[in-house]
C-alpha cells in the first residue's frame, strides 16, 4: 500500500479503531487483505500502538477518580541527563503521562490518575518526592475536561440540517 | 370593504406557471417522519470550520457592521483572484472582473438577467440543479434542455449541444462536477464542445460551485480554455468546499462588460453580500485550505464506501467523479424513481431525492447524497438493501 493510502488507514483506524478492514478497504479504494497485512505490519512496527477506548468517566457516575498534572523540577544526572529519572517515573501505574519540558521553571510533566486526592497526595508526597534527584514537584488538579486527545467530550450537536434540500 | 382582487391578477403569468420544487414536495413528507436517515441533503455535513466562525465573530467584535463597497470587499475580491489563479489557472481582474455575491444562487440569477432578453433560448445540461429552468423563466428566457446519460457519464456531447442551437440561443448554463449526478468533464472533452459554442456564439455559464470537489484528478474550468473566457460566466461560492451554506456567500466572474451589468442588478437588488459572511471568506481563502482538503478526502472515501455498496445491493451506479451526490439507476426494479424513492422512504425510512426533479433525464434514478455520517451511511444501505431483496 501506498504511503499516502497507509496514512489514510491511519487516520480512520485513528477516529474510529473499530472500524474494519473491509470498511476501510472500500473508503480507501484497496482490497480487504491488503487492509489487513497493512495494519498487521503497522502493528509490528509499532507504528499502532494500541487501540484504547476515550472514555468520559465524568459521565460513569459511581466511577470517582481525579487526574492531576504535576510540576516536577530535577537535577539531571551526568550521562544520563533527565532520562533516568523520568524512566523510574514511567513505571509507577498511576502515570499515565512523562513529558521533558522546555521553556518552564519546570523540567518534567506528569500526568496522573488516582482514584481519590488522597491517593495522588500520597503518591507525590512517598513516591515522587522521595526520588533522589527530584527538588521540587507542584501538584494541579484538574477540575473538569472539555477536550482531550483532539475530542470535545461535551454534546456534539445534532444534525441540524433539513432532511431534504436541493 | 376591501375589493376582491382575482388571485390570478396577483401573480405574474410567469410566477404562475412555475411549479413548485420537487424536492420540496418530498421534503414535507420526509419531515413528517420519525427516524429517517437522510441521504437527501445536498449540504456539507460539516460545521464550518471554527477559524471561518471565529474570523467572522471577532470582525462583529469589531464593530465590522457596514456595508461593504457593492461588489464586495476588495480584499476578499484579491484573495478570490489568487485562488482561482493558483487552483483552476483562471484569472480574473479583482476589481473589474469579480463580484461577491448573496450564494451561487445570486450569482446564476443575475448572469441570466443580465444576459436575456424575451424569448432568448438558454440551453441547460440535464440532469441539472433543480433552480435553473424557474430562474431562466424569471428572467424571460425559455429553457432547452439537454440530455446526458449514465453510458456517457452523464458529460455533454458534441451532438446533444448541436442539434439542440436555434437562432435565438443565447447561452448554456450547466454546473460540473454535477449536482445531482456526481458527472465532471475533463479539458479534453470540453474541447469538442469549443467549435460548436464558437461556431454559434453562445456564452457559457458555468457553475462550479463544486469544482473543489473532484475525486483523483483536479477540476477543469472551461473558463481556462483558450478564447473561452470572453464567453464565460464563471458562478462558485463558499458553500459547498468550505461548508459554508447558511452564510449566503458566492461569486460570479466575468470580462468587465458583462460583469457591469450584473453589477447593476446587484446593487439595486442587493446592494452587497452581507459583511461579516465576506469576513469569514476571507479567512476561508487565506487559511482554511486545510480544512478544505480535510473535508473532500472524508467525501472521498465515503463516494467510494456507498457506490460500492449500491452495486453490492443490485443498484447499477456509475462512480461520480466529483460533488456529494450518488445517481444510481432504480431501472432495474422496474419502479419508476418516484415510486423508489417513496417506497424506500415509507418502508425502510431512507429518504432520497428521485432523480426525476432534475428534469427527464434523471428519471430511474435517485440522488443520494454521501455528505453524511460512516454510520448513516452504513444504516442506509443495509435498509436499502432490505428493500431491494423484496423488490426482486
Ligand atoms: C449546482 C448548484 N448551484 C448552486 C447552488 C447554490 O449555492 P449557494 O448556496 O452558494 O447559493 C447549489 C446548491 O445546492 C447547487 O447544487
Amino acid at each position: 500500500m501506498d504511503r499516502l493510502k497507509q496514512r489514510e488507514l491511519l487516520h480512520l483506524l485513528e477516529e474510529d479503531s473499530r472500524m474494519s478492514a473491509e470498511q476501510i478497504g472500500k473508503m480507501i479504494g484497496e482490497p480487504t487483505e491488503i487492509v489487513e497485512q497493512t495494519i498487521a505490519a503497522l502493528e509490528a512496527e509499532k507504528v499502532i500502538v494500541k487501540y484504547p477506548a476515550l472514555v468520559n468517566w465524568e459521565r460513569v457516575d459511581d466511577h470517582p477518580y481525579v487526574n492531576a498534572m504535576i510540576d516536577v523540577k530535577v537535577t539531571p544526572k551526568r550521562d544520563v541527563g533527565f532520562d533516568e529519572v523520568a524512566e523510574r517515573i514511567c513505571r509507577f501505574p498511576e502515570v499515565k503521562a512523562v513529558y521533558l519540558m522546555s521553556g518552564a521553571s519546570y523540567d518534567l510533566s506528569i500526568i496522573l490518575e488516582g482514584k481519590t486526592m488522597k491517593e495522588v497526595a500520597t503518591f507525590v508526597s512517598q513516591k515522587l518526592s522521595t526520588l533522589d534527584s527530584v527538588v521540587s514537584t507542584a501538584t494541579h488538579f484538574i477540575l473538569k475536561r472539555y477536550k482531550h486527545d483532539g475530542i470535545e467530550l461535551e454534546d456534539r450537536d445534532e444534525d441540524h440540517r433539513m432532511v431534504v434540500t436541493p | 370593504m376591501s375589493t376582491q382582487v382575482k388571485v390570478k391578477n396577483r401573480l405574474s403569468s410567469t410566477v404562475q406557471s412555475l411549479k413548485p420544487s420537487g424536492i420540496r414536495r418530498f421534503f414535507d413528507l420526509a419531515a413528517s417522519m420519525e427516524g429517517v436517515i437522510s441521504l437527501g441533503v445536498g449540504e456539507p455535513d460539516f460545521v464550518t470550520p471554527w477559524r471561518m466562525r471565529e474570523a467572522s465573530i471577532s470582525s462583529l467584535e469589531r464593530g465590522h457592521t457596514a456595508y461593504t463597497s457593492n461588489a464586495g470587499m476588495l480584499p476578499l475580491r484579491v484573495e478570490i483572484q489568487k485562488y482561482l489563479e493558483e487552483r483552476f489557472s483562471v484569472s480574473y481582474h479583482p476589481e473589474t472582473e469579480i463580484l461577491v455575491t448573496v450564494g451561487a444562487s445570486e450569482a446564476i440569477d443575475i448572469a441570466l438577467r443580465a444576459i436575456l432578453d424575451p424569448g432568448d433560448e438558454v440551453l441547460v445540461v440535464e440532469p441539472c440543479y433543480v433552480s435553473y429552468e424557474p430562474v431562466i423563466r424569471l428572467a424571460g428566457g425559455v429553457p432547452v434542455f439537454l440530455k446526458t446519460t449514465m453510458e456517457n457519464q452523464f458529460k455533454l456531447t458534441p451532438q446533444e449541444l448541436e442539434t439542440h442551437i436555434t437562432a435565438r440561443t443565447k447561452a448554456i448554463i450547466f454546473c460540473y462536477p454535477n449536482n445531482p449526478t456526481g458527472g465532471t468533464m475533463t479539458a479534453e472533452e470540453w474541447k469538442t464542445l469549443l467549435p460548436i459554442i464558437e461556431k454559434h456564439d453562445l456564452m457559457v455559464i458555468s457553475d462550479e460551485i463544486y469544482a473543489e470537489l473532484t475525486y483523483g484528478r483536479m477540476h477543469d474550468s472551461i473558463a481556462a480554455l483558450p478564447g473561452m473566457k470572453d464567453r464565460t460566466i464563471l458562478i462558485s461560492g463558499f458553500s459547498k468546499a468550505f461548508a459554508m451554506t447558511g452564510w449566503r456567500l458566492g461569486y460570479v466572474c466575468a470580462s468587465p462588460d458583462l460583469l457591469a451589468g450584473m453589477l447593476k442588478i446587484h446593487q439595486y437588488t442587493m446592494l452587497c453580500a452581507p459583511t461579516m459572511a465576506q469576513m469569514a471568506a476571507l479567512e476561508a481563502l487565506r487559511h482554511g485550505r486545510s480544512d478544505m482538503e480535510r473535508m473532500i478526502e472524508s467525501y472521498r472515501q465515503r463516494r467510494n464506501y456507498v457506490v460500492d455498496g449500491f452495486r453490492h445491493i443490485g443498484l447499477t451506479c456509475h462512480e461520480p467523479d466529483g460533488a456529494f451526490y450518488a445517481f444510481p439507476s432504480v431501472v432495474s426494479t422496474g419502479l419508476s424513481s418516484s415510486e423508489f424513492a417513496e417506497k424506500l422512504l415509507m418502508e425502510e425510512k431512507v429518504a432520497v431525492v428521485p432523480g426525476d426533479v432534475f428534469g427527464e433525464s434523471g428519471k430511474g434514478h435517485i440522488r443520494c447524497s454521501y455528505a453524511t455520517s460512516m454510520e448513516q451511511l452504513k444504516k442506509a444501505l443495509e435498509r436499502m438493501e432490505r428493500l431491494m431483496g423484496r423488490l426482486s
